[in-house]
Protein backbone atom coordinates (compact mmCIF):
# COMPACT_ATOMS: atom_id res chain seq x y z
CA UNK A 1 0.00 0.00 0.00
CA UNK A 2 1.47 3.30 -1.00
CA UNK A 3 0.49 6.64 -2.37
CA UNK A 4 2.86 9.13 -3.91
CA UNK A 5 1.65 12.61 -4.73
CA UNK A 6 3.82 15.29 -6.27
CA UNK A 7 1.75 17.91 -8.06
CA UNK A 8 1.75 21.57 -9.04
CA UNK A 9 -1.10 23.74 -10.19
CA UNK A 10 -1.48 27.47 -10.84
CA UNK A 11 -4.98 28.78 -10.14
CA UNK A 12 -4.95 32.52 -10.82
CA UNK A 13 -2.83 34.02 -8.03
CA UNK A 14 -2.93 30.82 -6.02
CA UNK A 15 -0.17 28.28 -6.42
CA UNK A 16 -0.59 24.68 -5.28
CA UNK A 17 2.65 22.77 -4.79
CA UNK A 18 2.18 19.57 -2.86
CA UNK A 19 4.34 16.52 -2.52
CA UNK A 20 4.09 13.69 -0.02
CA UNK A 21 4.22 9.93 0.28
CA UNK A 22 2.30 7.64 2.58
CA UNK A 23 2.46 3.94 3.20
CA UNK A 24 -0.88 3.20 4.81
CA UNK A 25 -3.28 4.02 7.60
CA UNK A 26 -5.09 7.31 7.89
CA UNK A 27 -3.16 10.38 6.77
CA UNK A 28 -4.73 13.72 7.59
CA UNK A 29 -4.21 17.04 5.87
CA UNK A 30 -4.97 19.88 8.26
CA UNK A 31 -5.33 23.41 6.94
CA UNK A 32 -7.47 26.53 6.93
CA UNK A 33 -10.22 26.76 4.32
CA UNK A 34 -8.89 27.78 0.93
CA UNK A 35 -5.41 26.37 1.52
CA UNK A 36 -5.79 23.92 -1.35
CA UNK A 37 -6.40 20.73 0.59
CA UNK A 38 -9.69 19.83 -1.09
CA UNK A 39 -8.20 20.66 -4.47
CA UNK A 40 -5.39 18.21 -3.75
CA UNK A 41 -7.98 15.47 -3.16
CA UNK A 42 -9.73 16.40 -6.41
CA UNK A 43 -6.44 16.03 -8.29
CA UNK A 44 -5.89 12.58 -6.79
CA UNK A 45 -9.44 11.49 -7.67
CA UNK A 46 -9.05 12.82 -11.21
CA UNK A 47 -11.81 15.41 -10.96
CA UNK A 48 -9.27 18.23 -11.27
CA UNK A 49 -6.12 18.13 -13.34
CA UNK A 50 -2.76 19.41 -12.08
CA UNK A 51 -0.44 21.33 -14.41
CA UNK A 52 2.51 19.08 -13.71
CA UNK A 53 3.72 16.26 -11.52
CA UNK A 54 2.95 12.66 -10.70
CA UNK A 55 0.40 10.63 -8.74
CA UNK A 56 1.11 6.94 -8.15
CA UNK A 57 -1.18 4.62 -6.18
CA UNK A 58 0.10 1.13 -5.27
CA UNK A 59 2.53 1.23 -8.18
CA UNK A 60 -0.17 2.27 -10.68
CA UNK A 61 0.40 5.66 -12.27
CA UNK A 62 -2.77 7.74 -12.11
CA UNK A 63 -1.20 10.91 -13.43
CA UNK A 64 2.18 11.74 -14.92
CA UNK A 65 2.64 14.97 -16.84
CA UNK A 66 5.94 13.83 -18.38
CA UNK A 67 4.57 10.50 -19.59
CA UNK A 68 1.31 12.24 -20.58
CA UNK A 69 -0.73 9.87 -18.42
CA UNK A 70 -3.98 11.10 -16.91
CA UNK A 71 -6.40 8.30 -16.07
CA UNK A 72 -10.09 9.26 -15.99
CA UNK A 73 -11.66 9.11 -12.51
CA UNK A 74 -13.51 5.94 -13.57
CA UNK A 75 -10.21 4.04 -13.87
CA UNK A 76 -8.49 5.30 -10.71
CA UNK A 77 -10.15 3.13 -8.07
CA UNK A 78 -10.21 6.07 -5.72
CA UNK A 79 -13.26 6.58 -3.50
CA UNK A 80 -14.24 10.17 -2.73
CA UNK A 81 -16.53 11.09 0.16
CA UNK A 82 -17.76 14.58 -0.65
CA UNK A 83 -18.45 17.19 2.01
CA UNK A 84 -22.12 17.14 0.94
CA UNK A 85 -22.01 13.30 0.46
CA UNK A 86 -23.30 13.75 -3.14
CA UNK A 87 -25.94 11.04 -2.87
CA UNK A 88 -28.10 10.91 -6.01
CA UNK A 89 -31.32 12.56 -4.81
CA UNK A 90 -33.66 10.71 -7.18
CA UNK A 91 -32.49 7.26 -6.13
CA UNK A 92 -33.13 5.24 -2.98
CA UNK A 93 -30.31 4.29 -0.63
CA UNK A 94 -30.22 0.87 -2.25
CA UNK A 95 -30.08 2.27 -5.80
CA UNK A 96 -27.33 4.64 -4.71
CA UNK A 97 -25.24 1.78 -3.32
CA UNK A 98 -25.90 -0.31 -6.43
CA UNK A 99 -24.31 2.53 -8.45
CA UNK A 100 -21.07 1.66 -6.67
CA UNK A 101 -21.64 -2.02 -7.45
CA UNK A 102 -22.36 -1.63 -11.16
CA UNK A 103 -19.26 -3.59 -12.19
CA UNK A 104 -20.50 -6.68 -10.37
CA UNK A 105 -22.66 -8.54 -12.88
CA UNK A 106 -23.47 -11.56 -10.70
CA UNK A 107 -26.82 -11.04 -8.99
CA UNK A 108 -26.17 -13.27 -5.98
CA UNK A 109 -22.79 -11.66 -5.37
CA UNK A 110 -24.39 -8.20 -5.61
CA UNK A 111 -27.00 -9.12 -3.03
CA UNK A 112 -24.31 -10.52 -0.74
CA UNK A 113 -22.22 -7.33 -0.91
CA UNK A 114 -25.33 -5.22 -0.31
CA UNK A 115 -26.22 -7.25 2.78
CA UNK A 116 -22.69 -6.98 4.08
CA UNK A 117 -22.64 -3.20 3.61
CA UNK A 118 -26.06 -2.72 5.24
CA UNK A 119 -24.71 -4.60 8.23
CA UNK A 120 -21.36 -2.83 8.37
CA UNK A 121 -22.85 0.67 8.10
CA UNK A 122 -26.12 0.06 9.99
CA UNK A 123 -28.33 0.87 7.03
CA UNK A 124 -30.97 -1.82 7.67
CA UNK A 125 -34.44 -0.37 7.32
CA UNK A 126 -33.22 2.60 5.29
CA UNK A 127 -32.78 0.75 1.99
CA UNK A 128 -35.88 2.18 0.34
CA UNK A 129 -35.52 5.76 1.57
CA UNK A 130 -34.34 8.66 -0.53
CA UNK A 131 -31.42 10.89 0.53
CA UNK A 132 -33.75 13.77 1.50
CA UNK A 133 -35.35 11.50 4.11
CA UNK A 134 -32.06 10.62 5.82
CA UNK A 135 -30.43 12.36 8.78
CA UNK A 136 -26.92 13.75 8.36
CA UNK A 137 -25.31 10.70 9.93
CA UNK A 138 -27.39 8.25 7.91
CA UNK A 139 -26.56 10.11 4.70
CA UNK A 140 -22.88 9.89 5.52
CA UNK A 141 -23.09 6.15 6.16
CA UNK A 142 -25.05 5.62 2.93
CA UNK A 143 -22.44 7.59 0.97
CA UNK A 144 -19.65 5.55 2.57
CA UNK A 145 -21.46 2.30 1.74
CA UNK A 146 -21.77 3.42 -1.88
CA UNK A 147 -18.06 4.15 -2.03
CA UNK A 148 -17.04 0.91 -0.32
CA UNK A 149 -19.23 -1.01 -2.78
CA UNK A 150 -16.92 0.15 -5.57
CA UNK A 151 -13.93 -1.36 -3.67
CA UNK A 152 -11.57 1.62 -3.88
CA UNK A 153 -7.83 1.20 -3.28
CA UNK A 154 -7.74 4.63 -1.65
CA UNK A 155 -10.42 6.45 0.31
CA UNK A 156 -10.54 10.24 0.26
CA UNK A 157 -12.57 11.98 2.97
CA UNK A 158 -13.26 15.66 2.32
CA UNK A 159 -14.24 17.42 5.57
CA UNK A 160 -16.48 14.46 6.43
CA UNK A 161 -18.06 16.01 9.52
CA UNK A 162 -18.47 19.65 8.52
CA UNK A 163 -22.11 19.20 7.41
CA UNK A 164 -23.17 17.75 10.78
CA UNK A 165 -24.53 19.24 13.99
CA UNK A 166 -21.90 19.43 16.69
CA UNK A 167 -23.67 16.96 18.99
CA UNK A 168 -23.64 14.33 16.23
CA UNK A 169 -20.07 14.99 15.27
CA UNK A 170 -18.44 13.30 18.25
CA UNK A 171 -20.51 10.16 17.90
CA UNK A 172 -19.88 9.89 14.19
CA UNK A 173 -16.16 10.45 14.63
CA UNK A 174 -16.09 7.47 16.99
CA UNK A 175 -17.97 5.35 14.44
CA UNK A 176 -15.73 6.50 11.62
CA UNK A 177 -12.61 5.73 13.64
CA UNK A 178 -13.78 2.20 14.29
CA UNK A 179 -14.85 1.69 10.68
CA UNK A 180 -11.53 2.93 9.32
CA UNK A 181 -9.54 0.65 11.61
CA UNK A 182 -11.70 -2.31 10.55
CA UNK A 183 -11.23 -1.55 6.87
CA UNK A 184 -7.50 -1.01 7.07
CA UNK A 185 -6.39 0.34 3.71
CA UNK A 186 -5.22 3.72 2.63
CA UNK A 187 -7.19 6.77 3.74
CA UNK A 188 -6.60 10.46 3.14
CA UNK A 189 -8.65 12.83 5.28
CA UNK A 190 -8.85 16.56 4.80
CA UNK A 191 -10.04 18.81 7.60
CA UNK A 192 -9.75 22.25 9.13
CA UNK A 193 -10.47 20.91 12.63
CA UNK A 194 -7.49 20.00 14.76
CA UNK A 195 -9.73 17.82 16.96
CA UNK A 196 -10.91 15.76 14.01
CA UNK A 197 -7.36 15.35 12.77
CA UNK A 198 -6.17 14.29 16.23
CA UNK A 199 -9.01 11.78 16.69
CA UNK A 200 -8.79 10.03 13.35
CA UNK A 201 -5.34 10.32 11.81
CA UNK A 202 -2.22 8.31 12.55
CA UNK A 203 -0.08 10.77 10.66
CA UNK A 204 -0.77 14.35 9.84
CA UNK A 205 0.38 16.94 7.34
CA UNK A 206 -0.15 20.65 7.78
CA UNK A 207 -1.06 22.62 4.69
CA UNK A 208 -0.85 26.37 4.28
CA UNK A 209 -1.32 28.49 1.16
CA UNK A 210 -0.93 25.60 -1.22
CA UNK A 211 2.12 24.06 0.43
CA UNK A 212 2.69 21.22 2.88
CA UNK A 213 4.58 22.41 5.95
CA UNK A 214 5.18 19.24 7.93
CA UNK A 215 4.19 15.60 7.80
CA UNK A 216 4.74 13.37 10.81
CA UNK A 217 2.94 11.22 13.39
CA UNK A 218 -0.10 13.07 14.68
CA UNK A 219 0.89 13.06 18.37
CA UNK A 220 4.45 13.96 17.51
CA UNK A 221 3.24 16.82 15.34
CA UNK A 222 1.04 18.26 18.08
CA UNK A 223 3.94 17.95 20.57
CA UNK A 224 6.41 19.61 18.21
CA UNK A 225 4.82 21.36 15.22
CA UNK A 226 8.21 22.72 14.09
CA UNK A 227 6.98 25.98 12.59
CA UNK A 228 4.87 28.82 13.88
CA UNK A 229 2.22 28.51 11.14
CA UNK A 230 1.91 24.74 11.65
CA UNK A 231 1.54 25.32 15.37
CA UNK A 232 -1.17 27.94 14.87
CA UNK A 233 -3.06 25.50 12.65
CA UNK A 234 -2.87 22.82 15.34
CA UNK A 235 -4.58 25.34 17.62
CA UNK A 236 -1.69 26.87 19.58
CA UNK A 237 -2.91 30.30 20.74
CA UNK A 238 0.25 31.82 22.28
CA UNK A 239 3.06 32.38 19.81
CA UNK A 240 5.74 35.06 19.70
CA UNK A 241 9.06 35.82 18.04
CA UNK A 242 12.07 34.70 20.11
CA UNK A 243 15.82 34.19 19.93
CA UNK A 244 18.25 31.71 21.37
CA UNK A 245 20.13 32.65 24.53
CA UNK A 246 21.92 29.39 25.28
CA UNK A 247 21.50 25.58 25.10
CA UNK A 248 18.05 25.47 26.68
CA UNK A 249 17.03 29.13 27.09
CA UNK A 250 15.16 31.47 24.78
CA UNK A 251 14.35 35.15 25.11
CA UNK A 252 10.83 36.30 24.16
CA UNK A 253 10.81 40.12 23.87
CA UNK A 254 7.08 40.33 23.13
CA UNK A 255 6.33 38.72 26.50
CA UNK A 256 9.27 40.23 28.36
CA UNK A 257 10.41 36.82 29.68
CA UNK A 258 13.10 34.19 29.27
CA UNK A 259 11.87 30.61 28.98
CA UNK A 260 13.63 27.32 29.58
CA UNK A 261 12.85 24.58 27.06
CA UNK A 262 13.30 20.84 27.57
CA UNK A 263 14.54 20.37 24.03
CA UNK A 264 17.96 21.76 23.15
CA UNK A 265 17.60 25.10 21.34
CA UNK A 266 19.19 25.04 17.90
CA UNK A 267 20.50 28.02 15.95
CA UNK A 268 17.94 29.54 13.58
CA UNK A 269 15.16 29.59 16.16
CA UNK A 270 12.57 32.19 15.11
CA UNK A 271 9.72 31.92 17.61
CA UNK A 272 8.26 29.99 20.50
CA UNK A 273 4.77 28.95 21.55
CA UNK A 274 2.87 27.74 24.61
CA UNK A 275 -0.53 26.07 24.26
CA UNK A 276 -3.30 27.75 26.22
CA UNK A 277 -3.87 24.59 28.28
CA UNK A 278 -0.25 24.31 29.39
CA UNK A 279 0.06 27.22 31.78
CA UNK A 280 0.13 25.85 35.30
CA UNK A 281 -0.30 27.73 38.60
CA UNK A 282 1.54 24.99 40.57
CA UNK A 283 4.80 24.51 38.69
CA UNK A 284 7.97 26.38 39.67
CA UNK A 285 9.38 26.17 36.11
CA UNK A 286 9.23 29.27 33.93
CA UNK A 287 7.14 30.92 36.60
CA UNK A 288 6.30 34.62 36.23
CA UNK A 289 3.80 37.01 37.80
CA UNK A 290 0.72 37.67 35.65
CA UNK A 291 -1.96 40.37 35.38
CA UNK A 292 -5.38 39.16 34.22
CA UNK A 293 -7.02 41.38 31.58
CA UNK A 294 -10.08 39.46 30.45
CA UNK A 295 -12.12 36.31 30.90
CA UNK A 296 -14.58 34.21 28.97
CA UNK A 297 -16.65 31.45 30.49
CA UNK A 298 -17.33 28.15 28.75
CA UNK A 299 -19.50 25.34 30.14
CA UNK A 300 -16.56 23.49 31.70
CA UNK A 301 -13.56 25.75 31.23
CA UNK A 302 -12.41 29.27 31.79
CA UNK A 303 -10.54 31.11 29.08
CA UNK A 304 -8.49 33.79 30.77
CA UNK A 305 -6.46 36.52 29.13
CA UNK A 306 -3.36 37.75 30.90
CA UNK A 307 -0.16 39.79 30.47
CA UNK A 308 3.31 39.53 31.95
CA UNK A 309 4.36 42.77 33.76
CA UNK A 310 7.38 43.20 31.43
CA UNK A 311 5.29 42.87 28.29
CA UNK A 312 5.43 45.82 25.81
CA UNK A 313 2.00 47.53 25.51
CA UNK A 314 1.60 46.74 21.78
CA UNK A 315 2.07 43.00 22.24
CA UNK A 316 -1.16 40.97 22.45
CA UNK A 317 -2.30 39.33 25.70
CA UNK A 318 -1.82 35.60 26.28
CA UNK A 319 -4.48 32.91 26.69
CA UNK A 320 -4.87 30.39 29.47
CA UNK A 321 -7.52 27.66 29.31
CA UNK A 322 -8.25 25.97 32.59
CA UNK A 323 -10.93 23.47 33.68
CA UNK A 324 -13.25 25.17 36.17
CA UNK A 325 -12.45 22.77 39.01
CA UNK A 326 -8.72 23.49 38.64
CA UNK A 327 -8.84 27.29 38.74
CA UNK A 328 -7.60 28.37 42.22
CA UNK A 329 -9.65 30.92 44.12
CA UNK A 330 -8.46 33.66 44.31
CA UNK A 331 -6.93 33.57 40.81
CA UNK A 332 -3.18 32.87 40.90
CA UNK A 333 -0.68 35.71 40.96
CA UNK A 334 1.86 33.80 38.90
CA UNK A 335 1.78 31.13 36.19
CA UNK A 336 4.47 28.68 35.06
CA UNK A 337 5.09 26.36 32.12
CA UNK A 338 6.83 23.00 32.22
CA UNK A 339 9.93 23.17 29.95
CA UNK A 340 8.62 20.25 27.87
CA UNK A 341 5.64 22.42 26.91
CA UNK A 342 7.68 25.25 25.44
CA UNK A 343 7.35 24.73 21.67
CA UNK A 344 10.31 25.80 19.54
CA UNK A 345 9.76 27.09 15.97
CA UNK A 346 12.42 27.27 13.32
CA UNK A 347 10.58 28.81 10.35
CA UNK B 1 -66.50 19.47 -39.34
CA UNK B 2 -63.16 18.80 -40.99
CA UNK B 3 -60.65 17.80 -38.26
CA UNK B 4 -57.59 18.14 -40.48
CA UNK B 5 -56.27 21.36 -38.77
CA UNK B 6 -56.26 19.62 -35.35
CA UNK B 7 -54.37 16.62 -36.64
CA UNK B 8 -51.97 18.84 -38.58
CA UNK B 9 -51.31 21.11 -35.58
CA UNK B 10 -50.69 18.13 -33.31
CA UNK B 11 -48.25 16.43 -35.66
CA UNK B 12 -46.35 19.66 -36.34
CA UNK B 13 -46.14 20.48 -32.62
CA UNK B 14 -45.34 16.86 -31.73
CA UNK B 15 -42.51 16.39 -34.22
CA UNK B 16 -41.01 19.82 -33.57
CA UNK B 17 -41.26 19.20 -29.82
CA UNK B 18 -39.25 15.96 -30.10
CA UNK B 19 -36.62 17.69 -32.25
CA UNK B 20 -36.49 20.71 -29.95
CA UNK B 21 -36.15 18.42 -26.92
CA UNK B 22 -32.92 16.84 -28.15
CA UNK B 23 -31.52 19.94 -29.86
CA UNK B 24 -32.32 22.15 -26.86
CA UNK B 25 -30.77 19.75 -24.35
CA UNK B 26 -27.71 19.28 -26.52
CA UNK B 27 -27.22 23.04 -27.00
CA UNK B 28 -27.91 23.79 -23.32
CA UNK B 29 -25.50 21.13 -22.07
CA UNK B 30 -22.64 22.34 -24.22
CA UNK B 31 -23.40 26.05 -23.83
CA UNK B 32 -23.33 25.66 -20.02
CA UNK B 33 -19.65 24.67 -20.20
CA UNK B 34 -18.40 27.16 -22.80
CA UNK B 35 -16.12 30.07 -21.86
CA UNK B 36 -17.93 33.34 -21.05
CA UNK B 37 -17.54 35.36 -24.28
CA UNK B 38 -18.42 32.51 -26.68
CA UNK B 39 -21.33 31.56 -24.45
CA UNK B 40 -22.70 35.11 -24.51
CA UNK B 41 -22.57 35.34 -28.30
CA UNK B 42 -24.13 31.90 -28.78
CA UNK B 43 -26.76 32.75 -26.23
CA UNK B 44 -27.86 35.83 -28.16
CA UNK B 45 -28.02 33.89 -31.42
CA UNK B 46 -29.99 30.98 -29.96
CA UNK B 47 -32.42 33.16 -28.01
CA UNK B 48 -33.07 35.71 -30.77
CA UNK B 49 -36.09 33.86 -32.28
CA UNK B 50 -37.84 34.24 -28.91
CA UNK B 51 -37.78 38.03 -29.00
CA UNK B 52 -38.15 38.58 -32.75
CA UNK B 53 -41.70 38.86 -34.13
CA UNK B 54 -42.64 35.44 -35.56
CA UNK B 55 -43.24 37.02 -38.96
CA UNK B 56 -39.60 38.12 -39.00
CA UNK B 57 -38.59 34.53 -38.18
CA UNK B 58 -40.80 33.42 -41.08
CA UNK B 59 -39.09 35.97 -43.30
CA UNK B 60 -35.70 34.54 -42.44
CA UNK B 61 -36.95 31.02 -43.07
CA UNK B 62 -38.18 32.07 -46.52
CA UNK B 63 -34.83 33.74 -47.11
CA UNK B 64 -33.08 30.45 -46.34
CA UNK B 65 -35.45 27.82 -47.65
CA UNK B 66 -37.33 29.68 -50.41
CA UNK B 67 -37.63 27.62 -53.60
CA UNK B 68 -35.16 29.89 -55.40
CA UNK B 69 -32.68 30.11 -52.49
CA UNK B 70 -29.53 27.94 -52.36
CA UNK B 71 -30.68 25.92 -49.31
CA UNK B 72 -34.14 25.48 -50.79
CA UNK B 73 -32.65 24.31 -54.10
CA UNK B 74 -30.32 21.93 -52.23
CA UNK B 75 -33.21 20.40 -50.23
CA UNK B 76 -35.31 20.16 -53.42
CA UNK B 77 -32.69 17.77 -54.77
CA UNK B 78 -33.66 15.36 -52.00
CA UNK B 79 -37.33 15.96 -52.72
CA UNK B 80 -37.87 18.13 -49.67
CA UNK B 81 -39.72 21.41 -49.97
CA UNK B 82 -40.45 23.46 -46.87
CA UNK B 83 -42.50 26.19 -48.52
CA UNK B 84 -46.24 25.55 -48.59
CA UNK B 85 -45.96 22.00 -47.15
CA UNK B 86 -47.11 20.70 -43.75
CA UNK B 87 -43.58 19.75 -42.71
CA UNK B 88 -42.43 23.27 -43.43
CA UNK B 89 -44.57 24.00 -40.38
CA UNK B 90 -42.17 21.86 -38.35
CA UNK B 91 -39.29 24.16 -39.32
CA UNK B 92 -41.30 27.23 -38.31
CA UNK B 93 -42.42 25.71 -35.02
CA UNK B 94 -38.90 24.45 -34.29
CA UNK B 95 -37.34 27.88 -34.80
CA UNK B 96 -39.71 29.76 -32.50
CA UNK B 97 -39.95 27.12 -29.76
CA UNK B 98 -36.27 26.16 -29.61
CA UNK B 99 -35.21 29.15 -27.41
CA UNK B 100 -37.78 28.20 -24.76
CA UNK B 101 -36.37 24.69 -24.42
CA UNK B 102 -32.78 25.87 -24.66
CA UNK B 103 -33.11 28.53 -21.96
CA UNK B 104 -35.06 26.47 -19.44
CA UNK B 105 -32.82 23.43 -19.90
CA UNK B 106 -29.72 25.59 -19.56
CA UNK B 107 -31.04 27.07 -16.33
CA UNK B 108 -31.65 23.56 -15.01
CA UNK B 109 -28.18 22.35 -16.02
CA UNK B 110 -26.51 25.39 -14.49
CA UNK B 111 -28.12 24.76 -11.12
CA UNK B 112 -27.13 21.08 -11.22
CA UNK B 113 -24.74 20.17 -8.40
CA UNK B 114 -21.58 19.10 -10.25
CA UNK B 115 -20.39 17.05 -7.28
CA UNK B 116 -23.09 14.51 -8.21
CA UNK B 117 -21.47 14.00 -11.61
CA UNK B 118 -18.02 13.90 -10.00
CA UNK B 119 -19.19 11.34 -7.46
CA UNK B 120 -20.59 9.24 -10.30
CA UNK B 121 -17.24 9.34 -12.08
CA UNK B 122 -15.26 8.26 -9.01
CA UNK B 123 -17.73 5.37 -8.59
CA UNK B 124 -16.79 4.28 -12.10
CA UNK B 125 -20.06 5.19 -13.83
CA UNK B 126 -19.72 6.04 -17.52
CA UNK B 127 -20.29 9.61 -18.71
CA UNK B 128 -23.30 8.47 -20.76
CA UNK B 129 -24.87 6.84 -17.69
CA UNK B 130 -24.18 9.96 -15.63
CA UNK B 131 -25.84 12.17 -18.24
CA UNK B 132 -29.00 10.13 -18.84
CA UNK B 133 -29.49 8.52 -15.43
CA UNK B 134 -28.25 11.23 -13.07
CA UNK B 135 -28.05 14.66 -14.69
CA UNK B 136 -31.30 14.37 -16.65
CA UNK B 137 -33.49 12.96 -13.84
CA UNK B 138 -32.13 15.48 -11.34
CA UNK B 139 -32.86 18.32 -13.79
CA UNK B 140 -36.20 16.82 -14.87
CA UNK B 141 -38.32 19.68 -13.46
CA UNK B 142 -36.63 22.26 -15.66
CA UNK B 143 -36.49 19.99 -18.67
CA UNK B 144 -40.14 19.05 -18.35
CA UNK B 145 -41.09 22.72 -18.04
CA UNK B 146 -39.04 23.54 -21.13
CA UNK B 147 -40.62 20.72 -23.13
CA UNK B 148 -44.14 21.78 -22.21
CA UNK B 149 -43.42 25.40 -23.03
CA UNK B 150 -41.92 24.39 -26.36
CA UNK B 151 -44.90 22.17 -27.20
CA UNK B 152 -47.40 24.86 -26.25
CA UNK B 153 -45.52 27.47 -28.24
CA UNK B 154 -45.35 25.18 -31.28
CA UNK B 155 -49.07 24.44 -31.02
CA UNK B 156 -49.94 28.12 -30.96
CA UNK B 157 -47.44 29.15 -33.62
CA UNK B 158 -48.98 31.45 -36.23
CA UNK B 159 -46.70 34.14 -37.66
CA UNK B 160 -43.76 32.17 -39.02
CA UNK B 161 -46.07 29.34 -40.06
CA UNK B 162 -48.35 31.53 -42.15
CA UNK B 163 -45.31 33.16 -43.80
CA UNK B 164 -43.70 29.84 -44.70
CA UNK B 165 -46.58 27.44 -45.39
CA UNK B 166 -49.56 29.72 -45.74
CA UNK B 167 -53.10 28.35 -45.42
CA UNK B 168 -54.28 25.57 -47.71
CA UNK B 169 -57.31 23.70 -46.35
CA UNK B 170 -56.56 20.01 -46.02
CA UNK B 171 -52.84 20.49 -46.64
CA UNK B 172 -51.16 23.14 -44.52
CA UNK B 173 -54.01 24.44 -42.36
CA UNK B 174 -53.30 24.45 -38.62
CA UNK B 175 -55.66 25.42 -35.79
CA UNK B 176 -54.29 28.94 -35.51
CA UNK B 177 -54.25 29.66 -39.25
CA UNK B 178 -57.75 28.18 -39.52
CA UNK B 179 -59.09 30.44 -36.78
CA UNK B 180 -57.73 33.47 -38.58
CA UNK B 181 -58.96 32.31 -41.97
CA UNK B 182 -62.50 31.59 -40.72
CA UNK B 183 -62.68 34.88 -38.86
CA UNK B 184 -61.44 36.75 -41.92
CA UNK B 185 -64.12 35.15 -44.09
CA UNK B 186 -66.86 36.14 -41.62
CA UNK B 187 -67.41 32.59 -40.33
CA UNK B 188 -67.58 33.64 -36.66
CA UNK B 189 -69.14 30.37 -35.60
CA UNK B 190 -66.49 28.26 -37.27
CA UNK B 191 -63.75 30.36 -35.69
CA UNK B 192 -65.40 29.92 -32.28
CA UNK B 193 -65.50 26.11 -32.70
CA UNK B 194 -61.75 26.02 -33.40
CA UNK B 195 -61.03 28.35 -30.50
CA UNK B 196 -62.80 25.86 -28.24
CA UNK B 197 -60.79 22.99 -29.72
CA UNK B 198 -57.61 24.93 -29.06
CA UNK B 199 -58.65 25.61 -25.44
CA UNK B 200 -59.44 21.92 -24.92
CA UNK B 201 -56.05 20.81 -26.25
CA UNK B 202 -54.14 23.35 -24.15
CA UNK B 203 -56.09 22.42 -21.01
CA UNK B 204 -55.40 18.73 -21.64
CA UNK B 205 -51.66 19.41 -21.98
CA UNK B 206 -51.51 21.39 -18.74
CA UNK B 207 -53.58 18.77 -16.90
CA UNK B 208 -51.25 16.01 -18.08
CA UNK B 209 -48.25 17.98 -16.84
CA UNK B 210 -49.83 18.51 -13.43
CA UNK B 211 -50.64 14.82 -13.09
CA UNK B 212 -47.10 13.89 -14.10
CA UNK B 213 -45.62 16.26 -11.55
CA UNK B 214 -47.88 14.99 -8.78
CA UNK B 215 -46.92 11.40 -9.51
CA UNK B 216 -43.24 12.30 -9.28
CA UNK B 217 -43.76 14.15 -6.02
CA UNK B 218 -45.56 11.19 -4.52
CA UNK B 219 -42.80 8.86 -5.58
CA UNK B 220 -40.36 11.00 -3.61
CA UNK B 221 -42.41 10.93 -0.41
CA UNK B 222 -41.69 8.91 2.69
CA UNK B 223 -43.40 5.52 2.32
Amino acid sequence: MSLLVDIRKQLGQFRLDVSFETGGGVLGILGASGCGKSYTLKCIAGIARPDAGRIVLNGKTLFDSKEKICLPPQKREVGYLFQSYALFPHMTVEQNILCGLHREKDKAERAAVLAELYELLQLRGLEKLRPAQLSGGQAQRAALARILASRPKLLLLDEPFSALDSHLRGKLQMEMKELLSRLGGLVLLVTHSQDEAYHLCQSLAIMDEGKLLTLRGTKQLFADPGSRRASELTGCKNNAAAFKVDGHTVEVPAWGVRLTAAQPVRDGLTAVGVRAHYFDPQTQHNRFPVIFTGDMEEPFEWILQFRFPGQPPDSPSLWWRVPKDRLPNPWPEALGVAPVNVLLYYS
Amino acid sequence: MDWYPLWNSLRIAGVSCVLVYFAGIFAAYYAARLPGAVKGALDVLLTLPMVLPPTVCGYFLLLLFGTKRPLGILLARFGIRLVMTWYGGIAAAFLVSFPLMYRTARGAFESFDETLAQAGKTLGLSNTYIFWRIRMPVCRQGILAGTVLAFARALGEYGATSMLIGYTPGRTATISTTVYQLWRTNDGQGAFRWVMVNLAVSAAVLLAVNLLERRQRERGRRP
